[in-house]
């Protein structure tokens, strides 16, 4: 479908079959004085040669640097078909077109892209994606506290071993709705969360349990033993997976004897590139059982009245443009896009592609952090991760970091605002894309610069 | 026009009443309200034992149109739900007085049911409302 502006003569049209003079006249019932009028904060337009300038200068800033962070979002080679299909006119839009007379190829898109989640999830319904993982996690936690009628205390379990900022999101959007996230603390020498310490809990009304996997130093969750745990003391389990990961480990759906409730996670790992900070997708995924209380768009499988096939929204009568205040939730759309691109994506490496790249992934994060092993860098914890690790420093991080940068090298996440009680530690990642050489950069780096410390 | 039988009482939110020999009463949209809200696709009961102020939104129903809440007629206990509408909710549409039924309530105090609208005002509440 087209998705061409009105011209000046639509408008003109418009206004005369209304009987209005001008667009302004069509705001006139608000009093002047409520008007903002001039948008003194906003620059004067700019045409297309400088606005090209302008934002070649602003990409520039960013630089190329070698990247070692992970963090939430993940440099993963993205190959040339994914962006040339996605950013094609038929699909090309911010908007998600999904009236079904005008859009089949949209909704089949959407369709698929929702079948391929379940699989990689191993849960037997997926919604059409929601804005990014963070606010895809207090999704989780509302939708928990509709669903687990067993359990009226509206708490949920949130361990510290979840990315910080899908805490403090989660935290912003749920603590107004009298639900309280009560912080889990992680066992020091694993970095993950010690199921003993659920024991505490045990008997008391908890809604959910929030597991993530891996969690946010890279490090395993003993995923079927904290599933059991929590269904055994009628909780929701809420899973938040890196999706890359799912390709390798055990899905969400089979975590112990009856899976997780409620999947949800970042899906930029799948075909989106970092691009400063987004625009990402967030994917959540559910039991059957659950799926009226799930928010957001789902697309359907149907037939028209000639027997062919045909997709269509379903599940649309607990949306906010039906239910207003009483829907599901505040999302009623998807991040159409994106999900465009992560389809192809997934469609184009396939079961096996996927599993490849976080098997690499995982043994580049291997190599590299025994290339920083040494007298003064050293693994954090002692379990096993995916594709990122927490190296501990015996000397001030700082020093021994900030000089990397400019030499164009990213060499990870500094932990220490987040995490104090773990002193001077790195956060590092090593995807597909980074080769032996580029580790070995790295390491030299790194290595020169404790030298420099030591000896000064 | 809709059927409203005789024996039962109503709310202005369209469920019906009915008082059962045990002090209970039943509880289910009325034929109007289901004629409104079109085909049902899912019906979402409380659990038993559920504790309900009157007026409070105890159940869904959700039709291929609109979810709508279900209000407690009364003040009381959830005694009963009706499971079978889980896996088909039609009956609400077939027999919204007999299968159709949503709920069983013991209420804290029968005498608010005499409160209620009978048959013959929640016609005329209708056809009021219907201009």
């Amino acid at each position: 479908m087209p998705f061409n502006p009105q011209t000046e003569q639509d408008i003109r049209e418009m206004l005369s079959v209304i009987g209005v003079d001008a667009i302004e006249d069509l705001f006139d019932e608000i009093p002047a004085g409520l008007r903002c009028g001039e948008l003194s904060g906003v620059p004067e337009a700019l045409n297309e040669q400088e606005i090209t300038r302008l934002m070649l200068e602003r990409a520039e800033l960013d630089g190329r640097p070698l990247n070692f962070i992970g963090a939430g979002a993940y440099e993963h080679h993205i190959p040339a078909v994914v962006w040339e299909i996605a950013t094609r006119g038929e699909f090309y839009s911010a908007y998600t077109p999904y009236q079904a007379e005008a859009s089949q190829g949209t909704l089949q898109l959407i369709y698929e892209y929702q079948t391929m989640m379940t699989a990689l999830m191993a849960m037997d319904v997926s919604n059409a994606s929601l804005y990014d993982g963070a606010s895809g996690l207090a999704e989780a936690v509302l939708m928990a506290v509709r669903a687990n009628r067993k359990s009226k205390s509206r708490r949920v379990l949130m361990p510290r071993t979840v990315h910080p900022n899908y805490r403090k999101t989660a935290q912003s959007i749920v603590s107004d709705q009298a639900i309280e996230l009560v912080e889990l603390d992680y066992d020091r020498e694993g970095g993950h969360i010690d199921p003993a310490s659920l024991e505490q809990y045990a008997g008391e009304d908890i809604t959910a349990l929030v597991i993530p996997q891996p969690n946010f130093f890279g490090v395993l969750e003993e995923v079927n033993t904290l599933t059991d745990w929590a269904h055994a003391n009628n909780i929701f389990v809420i899973a938040v997976v890196n999706p890359m990961a799912m390709a390798l480990l055990k899905p969400p759906g089979k975590w112990g004897k009856e899976g997780a409730d409620i999947v949800v996670g970042e899906g930029q790992p799948l075909g989106v590139p970092l691009s400063s900070g987004g625009p990402y997708f967030g994917f959540m995924c559910c039991r059957q059982q659950w799926v009226r209380q799930m928010p957001g768009r789902i697309v359907g499988r149907t037939v028209d009245r000639d027997g062919r096939d045909g997709f269509t929204l379903t599940l649309q009568a607990r949306e906010q443009h039906i239910r207003r205040s009483k829907a599901t939730s505040n999302i009623c759309t998807n991040q159409g896009l994106l999900v465009t691109a992560a389809t192809i994506y997934m469609a184009l490496l396939g079961g096996e592609g996927l599993r490849r790249t976080a098997l690499a992934s995982h043994t580049n994060t291997s190599i590299l952090v025994e290339k920083l092993s040494n007298e003064y860098l050293q693994p954090q914890f002692n379990r096993p991760y995916f594709h990122e690790a927490v190296i501990h420093s015996a000397l001030p991080l700082k020093d021994l970091i900030r000089p990397l940068y400019a030499q164009n090298i990213q060499p990870g996440f500094v932990l220490t605002e987040d995490y104090p009680e773990l002193g001077e530690s790195l956060l590092v990642c090593a995807t597909e894309t980074k080769t032996e050489d580029d580790m070995s950069v790295l390491q030299d780096r790194l290595l020169r610069m404790i030298d420099k410390q030591v000896s000064s | 026009m809709s059927e409203a039988p005789d024996d039962l009482r109503y709310t202005k939110s369209h469920e019906w009443v009915r008082q059962n020999d045990d002090g209970t009463i039943t509880v289910g949209i009325t034929d109007n309200a289901q004629d409104q809200l079109g085909d049902m696709v899912y019906v979402e009961v409380p659990e038993i034992d559920k504790e309900l102020e009157a007026e409070d939104a105890c159940a869904v129903v959700e039709s291929v149109k609109a979810a709508s809440d279900i209000y407690a007629p009364v003040a009381g206990t959830v005694v009963e739900a009706n499971e079978d509408l889980a896996d088909s909710p039609e009956v609400v549409n077939q027999d919204p007085f007999g299968a159709g039924w949503i709920i069983k309530i013991r209420p804290v105090d029968s005498s608010a049911i005499d409160l209620l609208m009978d048959a013959n005002a929640y016609q005329a509440f209708i056809e009021d409302e219907d201009h």
